[in-house]
């Protein structure tokens, strides 16, 4: 019984890598090693809300606005400068968690990128 | 020739937004054409002094391609007033999210201003990338502690300048703190209650839109210390337009921006830069001049636009 479970659990996360590489090379044909995802930023709003991203993605934040927005971990895993309008940010997620992040100067904005 | 007299450079003050010329009568700020309060500054124990606010220097954006130069703009206007004013009050946003250099561009052009001082208070752009050491760095020296907030007076008119920005994190809006209110409380003790008090900030100490974050949660504290005087005038910027209000003996003033216009409370889907052409823009950032005279009159506000080059 023991050793059955433990075959279990040896077997299903290589499962998941085998789908997730699969979904990856579908989408990304000629990088399916790693996910990028994007986040904008517009009429000071975080889009999408809640990313939910694969572990090593790398994820692009882009402002449109005018104004300087940042992306600054709530917990203090990372964080952006100030970016100006059209300037991007990326950061490679290499961990499993729930990152909330919020802009410094506006701290109204909030978001969550998920990474499983 | 530059046909700029008194009239006209209110007007391009008011066009702007930048300039606001406050004047101290009796112990009440008020607003004011400045016509009329310059006839008043001829008598004994008034003076005048100038607040610009929101100066971005490194903003570029479709309303405004050189933040540099609208502000070298006012700074022509304010040296080109028939008498000085006394000092120059900036109440925040010297930069543009602390663009590299930004600051150093501001203190050049600043240097230029015909003027004895000018007393800074910081803006959550001056401060938000390193918790305001550079701001302090530059303009931390002579005030209390060092952490900005600071009083001083000036023929019998007592003014404070309060730090709201450095509590922003995470908060979603301004805030003195415990320290600074604690010193407030002890600064204004010794005043009596009919001292002129003006207090200068960056975010509005009313609740003007809190969606938009233009609140300071803890202000209402702050205003209890400063209840019992007889005169109270808070200018403050943060907001890039002139929006009035009085409660009681207080009389709150937010001066517009020498960069770019926000829109309206609530008008649009967020705050933040108006999308509209330079030509339209200058008619909304600007200048203030206050002016004091002593006696039973307020002080007198006149808020002036940089339209009118």
């Amino acid at each position: 019984m023991k050793r059955h479970n433990g075959k279990l659990a040896w077997r299903l996360p290589a499962v998941i890598a085998a789908t997730a590489l699969a979904m990856a090379c579908a989408t990304v044909a000629h990088a399916p090693a790693a996910t990028r995802e994007a986040v904008g930023i517009k009429d000071f709003t975080y889009s999408p809300a809640t990313l939910t991203v694969p572990v090593g993605a790398t994820v692009t934040w882009i402002n449109h606005d005018e104004e300087p927005h940042t992306i600054t971990s709530a917990a203090g895993a990372f964080g952006s400068a100030g970016l100006s309008h059209e300037e991007t940010f990326a950061r490679t997620f290499t961990d499993r968690g729930t990152y909330q992040y919020f802009c410094a100067l506006h701290p109204r904005m909030r978001a969550t990128v998920i990474v499983k | 020739m530059d046909r700029i007299d008194r009239r006209g450079f209110l007007e391009c003050m008011a066009w702007t937004g930048t300039g606001v010329l406050w004047a101290a009568a009796g112990g009440v700020l008020s607003s004011r054409l400045i016509a009329p309060a310059s006839a008043a500054e001829s008598a004994a124990g008034s003076f005048s002094f100038v607040q610009i606010s929101d100066t971005h220097v490194g903003f570029k954006g479709e309303a405004n391609k050189d933040a540099a130069a609208t502000l070298q703009q006012v700074v022509d206007r304010i040296n080109a007033m028939p008498s000085p004013p006394a000092f120059v009050l900036h109440t925040g946003d010297q930069t543009h999210g602390q663009k590299a250099g930004a600051f150093d561009t501001v203190a050049q052009i600043l240097k230029g201003v015909k003027t004895e001082a000018i007393f800074y208070a910081p803006g959550e752009h001056d401060v938000f990338l390193d918790g305001g050491k550079e701001y302090l760095s530059r303009y931390g020296k002579g005030t209390v502690g060092g952490n900005g907030w600071q009083s001083f007076d000036y023929k019998g008119t007592h003014f404070v300048g309060l730090v709201n920005v450095l509590k922003y994190k995470g908060e979603g809006m301004g805030a003195l703190g415990e320290a600074q209110l604690e010193w407030l409380e002890k600064d204004v003790a010794g005043q009596s209650s009919s001292t002129p008090i003006v207090v200068f900030t960056h975010v509005p100490l009313w609740s003007v839109y809190p969606q938009w974050g233009w609140v300071t949660e803890d202000a209402a504290r702050a205003l209890g210390y400063l209840r019992r005087f007889g005169s109270v005038t808070v200018l403050n910027g943060h907001i890039h337009q002139v929006l009035q209000k009085v409660e009681g003996n207080v009389v709150f003033h937010t001066a517009m921006s020498t960069a770019f216009p926000q829109p309206a409370p609530g008008s649009a889907p967020a705050p933040g830069p108006m999308k509209i052409p330079e030509e339209q823009a200058r008619r909304m950032i600007g200048t203030c001049e206050v002016t004091y005279v002593p006696g039973k009159h307020p002080l007198a506000v006149v808020d002036s636009t940089l339209d009118r080059g």
